[in-house]
């Protein structure tokens, strides 16, 4: 175990760790154009690259630090990376799946930059969580009903894509891997099957967090497993954290989240939306509510992790960091041979 | 200990109590001889039907082998586990992958997102092989089966099979493979077969199960039930008397999970009591003629062996009606068409049973998906069960048409910046069902591309998808375009953050001329497109939606209003909290005039931005000097605007002229500061905020503070205008206009370093000047923090911008000369420019009386932010 890894699992069993919140938020404040997505490296490029928000880590690194900065001084623990989409796979829609690891790599430095410097200025350890997202496509749904046996991305095609991006996060100093908003189990099986590959390549061992969505009232994956399903089909990684995120607020979190807390053989993260979005597609639920709305998870000791997600704020981070500073962490389950 | 646990869309655990575990054989083509054929044949919709038998039946695990010589096993393995998983109700269980070739096991383990089993690895070749298998399996997250085998063949003894299952048990543990993953196979071999050596074939594996459920903790015990009767196929009866017999016994001494047809299984307890002796005398070996007794009962029984065939299931006795409706909901496709025909039959044509029936189905569907009560994949087997339906009807259709006029085209686009499109490729699929042509344009398309690929194809409707929250904007884009192109089609909008409130409010209105029309998931796009392509219902639905838009923004004006809209005393208890004291006091307080601020130092702080706004062209800067359509007029207007620059700085044709006042500030309200006895009035926000905090440019301050003001203009530039032609009197105003603005920021940088010098140390470059990245604000009266221009009276009264800049204030609070700005200073580090937004009625009464306006007055001072509902 290196020592970040100590210092981690040392936090982690003194107080429920706060996660960062929304980036895509965030960035949409700074209502950036066209250009700055492109910056000079990009000037050139034949596609539109608005949007992109995980190239913003290489053309406007300046935006995305001060992001992550923002999250450290509301009291993130953890900061996530801007590789939400950083995938060769996903880049590919903008023509980037050359520069996949180059953007993680790029991601992981500035956030590493920026929890450096809130470390060395608070005191608390600061870690960086590498993001490997769901990507844009699905490996265990067709996305023609007419063929229902298609498959639109391989297994391989995803583990070779994850494992770039596992590499690239690794080179920028990441301390954690989080494979998260999964909502087809099968591709958090090819990213995690990655992960491992490359932490067995590069003889390193860092930390795994994991995190799935559940994406409505059914209580199910997008791919359709229930969340208890979900813990059977990831039991075999040796995880950090599994948890929740995404899709839904705390309040509609909750039943799903209790199932977590019950059966989760390792600690437990969750990562709501700020509630759900109005009838405009925002999210309304302001930080205090937000706080309240978690606060029975805490009361109940179901977390080790506690952050946000879609529509969550520095304010909504620093409200969590609040309730989470009083409570108690979800104990670890004696582990059994 | 922990317990083995499997899963597919659902959990199995598998615990003591869960008692046995069935799973289910015939979708093996070493074992049944129909699904071989099927998969040869590629008949996969059977195949399915095979597996969907076998789940309804009882099967907790699937068992899937497609080991055989003319199939290729890892695409015939991928391709049906592919398709079970777009089947919810056979997905639901978890899947055991069996096969001889680790090719294969490898093939469908890469497809299968839940935790299943491979069936089964050994140690056949070796050690070194197996723990590679086992360690590969272990990365897939699959449970194992361990063959009874080794370098020396198949176990066939009660110490073989117990000696090879401990050896691989330690390989196994050794490499950390948990243990409760491990489940033995240790081979049911046929018994009755009149060899001698046969004879222990039941036993010795009812045995063997109990020493290795009480040697080799966590770990479990299958096996392949009906190998044990192989000497009776076909006399079902003793086979199945045989099965029930033999797992009685093996699940009493711990065979928790077995591969077992359930349509072949028998109860234990209804077994005739003279077979059970003698299949039992059989099993467990208890008499030299036990297998000549059994072969006796048998031949005697003969005829008693045959059985009518298992009921249909239930639903296939309802109504065509029924049965179509619960096809739709469930997605099958089995009996689809003789129920479109019985339907179109009896309806008379068949473009009832589409409009009628089939289309009821669709909208139980949808209201299911809405109501959480299916979810997608379930979604994508309706249509396709629509699909077959209306395939089987489309030449009906035609024939009845005869010569009527083409289908409507469709085209469908995720809008620019969104490349979501899961949802746009089912509308896509079920209008294509639905004899529709669709033009599918993709993601991430331009409001151009779309609404020219629109009038390219001649389409009747234009649909529009998009998951993210900007996309909403691009659609509203492609909606006023449709308006201001003429273009007449109905306009859809379907996806995640769309919504019917949304549509109604913020797009609709953008269109005039457009049938904006919101479609709540794809299930409905078809009752909706077949209404808007139909000259029949057309008009009759677009006065359904017109109506119901209207009824929707009426409703959410007055909710908007009645609800939103904090009370001014809950908005005061929500108001920022700085977390700091006050700022520091300023260095040089009182007021600093500059009465000509050089052109030269200004011009690196010209913000280009506004001045190409100025001119009508659209873009940022510096892009927009490289724009395929502007561009070229955005370069000459610029190079004439540094001509002038050039002009002005050379000579003393204009005077940039600035004040700064520093003053004590006291807080007298909530949103009142008085400033050496002059009064700035501030308002607050009252539409509720997303970070919760109802802000108001007050809160800045502390009790006791200090705030500053200024006012900067440039003298000159009208008189130069008015001796231009028009075009260099734009461009010279609108320099002008640029030059007050860089001569504001260039004081603020004056007034943060070393007037009020709470930022001595400030090193910003010019850009990071012109986009902000200061400490403080410097909001002007008349922008949205602080719409009121009110507050100008009492900086020319502090500054006395009149008598010392020779600057002065019209009737209606403008300045002169027009190249002007002025506003306040806040120092603290976290205030920031927000808008004010809309007010109440409480605030603004509570305003006017703080001015000592009327209120009329003050109505109409701040109409922008007055509430008019």
């Amino acid at each position: 175990m290196n020592n970040r890894t100590a210092l981690l699992e040392q936090a982690a069993a003194e107080r429920v760790l706060v996660l960062d919140g929304a980036m895509g938020t965030m960035i949409q404040r700074h209502q950036l154009e066209e250009a700055d997505f492109r910056g000079e490296l990009f000037a050139d490029h034949e596609r539109p690259l608005k949007g992109n928000n995980d190239v913003l880590c290489l053309t406007r690194p300046d935006i995305i630090r001060g992001i992550h900065a923002e999250y450290l001084a509301a009291g993130a623990d953890l900061v996530e990376t801007n590789t939400f989409s950083a995938t060769s796979i996903a880049q590919a829609d903008y023509g980037l799946e050359d520069w996949a690891f180059r953007i993680n790599e790029a991601a992981a430095r500035v956030a590493r930059e920026a929890a450096d410097e809130a470390e060395a200025r608070t005191g608390v350890p600061r870690f960086v969580a590498g993001a490997l997202g769901p990507t844009n496509k699905t490996a265990s749904l067709s996305p023609d009903v007419n063929r229902p046996g298609y498959r639109a991305i391989t297994f391989e095609e995803l583990v070779e894509a994850y494992s770039e991006q596992a590499r690239g996060l690794i080179a920028g100093g990441a301390d954690i891997l989080l494979v998260e908003t999964i909502f087809d189990t099968l591709n958090a099986k090819a990213a995690l099957f990655a992960v491992e590959g490359v932490m067995a390549d590069l003889a390193c061992k860092l930390p795994i967090m994991i995190s799935g969505t559940i994406t409505d009232a059914s209580g199910r994956t997008l791919s359709g497993q229930t969340t208890e399903a979900f813990l059977i089909s990831l039991q075999h990684i040796p995880a950090f954290s599994i948890g929740l995120n995404c899709a839904l607020g705390a309040d509609q979190l909750t039943p799903f989240l209790e199932v977590m807390a019950r059966e989760a053989p390792c600690r437990v993260s969750a990562y709501p939306n700020a509630g759900l979005p109005n009838e405009l597609g925002d999210y309304d639920q302001g930080p205090e509510a937000m706080a309240a709305a978690v606060k029975p998870f805490l009361d109940r000791q179901w977390l080790n992790i506690l952050g946000g997600c879609c529509g969550t704020t520095p304010d909504h981070i620093a409200a969590l960091a609040r309730v989470a500073a009083g409570a108690t962490p979800r104990p670890l389950k004696p582990v059994v041979a | 200990m922990k317990t083995l646990q499997l899963a597919g869309l659902e959990p199995l655990n598998v615990t003591t109590e869960s008692n046995f575990i069935n799973i289910g054989e015939r979708t093996n083509v070493t074992g049944s001889r129909r699904f071989a054929r099927l998969i040869r044949e590629g008949l996969y919709d059977e195949a399915l039907a095979v597996a969907r038998e076998q789940v309804e039946g009882g099967a907790q695990i699937l068992d899937v082998n497609m080991d055989e010589g003319l199939i290729d096993g890892p695409v015939a393995m991928r391709t049906f586990l592919n398709l079970i998983a777009a089947e919810p109700d056979i997905a639901r269980v978890p899947i055991m992958i069996d096969s001889s070739d680790f090719t294969v096991i490898e093939a469908g383990l890469q497809v299968l997102q839940g935790k299943g089993v491979v069936n089964s690895i050994s140690l056949k070749a070796g050690e070194g092989e197996f723990l590679d298998q086992a360690r590969r399996i272990r990365r897939y997250g699959a449970a194992v089966v361990v063959m009874a085998f080794d370098e020396q063949g198949q176990a066939d003894t009660y110490e073989r099979r117990i000696a090879i299952c401990e050896r691989a048990y330690g390989l196994l543990r050794g490499i950390g493979f948990p243990a409760q993953d491990i489940i033995f196979d240790p081979n049911v071999f046929p018994v009755a077969t009149g060899m001698a050596e046969h004879r222990r074939n039941a036993i010795d594996f009812i045995e063997a199960t109990r020493w290795i459920r009480t040697n080799l903790p966590g770990a479990h015990v299958s096996g392949g039930v009906s190998n044990v009767s192989f000497s009776f196929r076909g006399n079902p009866v003793v086979r199945e008397a045989m099965h029930s017999a033999f797992l009685f016994h093996a699940i009493r001494a711990g065979m928790d999970l077995g591969i077992v047809n359930p349509t072949l299984l028998g109860v234990y307890d209804d077994i005739p009591a003279d077979l059970l002796e003698r299949v039992e005398d059989v099993l467990l070996d208890r008499r030299d003629d036990a297998a000549e007794r059994l072969l006796e009962w048998a031949d005697a029984n003969g005829s008693a062996a045959a059985r009518g065939p298992k009921e249909e299931a239930a639903w296939k006795q309802l109504p065509w009606r029924e049965r179509i409706q619960h096809a739709l909901v469930n997605g099958l496709t089995e009996c689809i068409e003789d129920d479109a025909e019985a339907a179109r039959v009896e309806l008379g044509s068949p473009l009832a049973v589409i409009e009628g029936p089939l289309m009821d189905g669709m909208n139980e569907v949808g209201d299911r998906f809405g109501a959480g009560k299916m979810f997608l994949p379930q979604v994508v087997k309706s249509a396709r069960v629509m699909k077959a339906a209306v395939a089987y009807l489309t030449p009906y259709l035609e024939a009845e048409k005869s010569g009527g006029k083409p289908a409507a085209t469709v085209v469908l686009a995720t809008v620019k910046g969104d490349v979501h499109d899961i949802g746009k490729n089912i509308v896509g699929v079920v209008l294509g069902c639905n004899g529709y042509r669709v033009v599918d344009l993709g993601v991430m398309v331009p409001k151009h591309e779309i609404l020219d690929a629109a009038e390219r194809e001649g389409a009747d409707v234009i649909g529009l998808s998009g998951l993210i929250t900007p996309s909403l904007e691009e659609m509203a884009e492609v909606a006023e375009l449709m308006a201001e192109r003429g273009m007449t089609q109905p306009l859809l909008i379907g996806g995640a953050t769309t919504s019917r409130v949304h549509t109604a409010v913020k797009l609709a209105p953008r269109a005039p001329g457009v049938a904006v029309v919101h479609v709540n998931d794809a299930s409905r796009a078809v009752p909706v497109v077949a209404q808007l392509v139909s000259d029949g219902q057309r008009g009759a639905f677009l006065a359904e939606v017109e109506a119901d838009q209207t009824k929707v923004r009426t409703h959410y004006e007055r909710d908007r209003a009645a609800k939103t809209l904090l009370p001014l005393d809950a908005a005061r208890a929500a108001a920022w909290q700085p977390g700091s004291g006050p700022a520091p006091a300023p260095a040089q307080p009182g007021v600093h005039v500059f009465d000509h601020v050089p052109v030269a130092t200004l011009r690196p702080l010209i913000d280009w931005g506004p001045f190409f706004q100025a001119w009508g062209l659209a873009g940022a800067y510096p892009r927009i000097l490289q724009d395929e359509i502007v561009g070229e007029e955005a370069r000459k207007v610029q190079a004439d605007a540094e001509a002038l620059l050039d002009r002005w700085a050379a000579g003393e044709h204009v005077r940039p002229c600035a004040a700064a006042g520093l003053f004590a500030a006291r807080k007298v309200g909530p949103e009142s500061v008085d400033v050496a006895g002059h009064r700035f009035e501030f308002l607050r926000q009252q539409l509720p905020q997303r970070d919760g905090i109802q802000r108001s440019l007050a809160d800045a301050l502390a009790e006791e503070d200090h705030i500053g003001c200024f006012a900067t203009g440039v003298h000159g530039v009208e008189e130069w205008a008015a001796e231009q032609d028009d075009y260099a009197s734009i461009l010279a105003k609108a320099v002008g206009d640029r030059l007050a603005e860089a001569l504001a920021e260039w004081l603020h940088r004056e007034v943060r370093t070393r007037l009020w010098g709470y930022a001595p140390d400030e090193a910003l470059s010019n850009e990071e000047l012109i986009r902000e990245r200061y400490a403080g604000i410097r909001p002007a009266p008349g922008y949205p923090a602080c719409p009121d221009h009110e507050d100008k009276r009492a900086i020319w009264s502090l500054l006395d911008v009149e008598a010392r800049l020779g600057m002065r204030l019209t009737e209606t609070l403008a300045m002169t000369p027009a190249a002007a700005v002025s506003g306040y200073y806040f120092a603290h580090p976290d205030a920031r420019y927000f808008a004010v937004g809309q007010i109440g009625g409480d605030q603004l009464s509570d305003y006017a009386e703080r001015r000592g306006f009327e209120p009329a007055r003050a109505r109409k001072a701040l109409a922008m932010n007055v509430d008019l509902a």
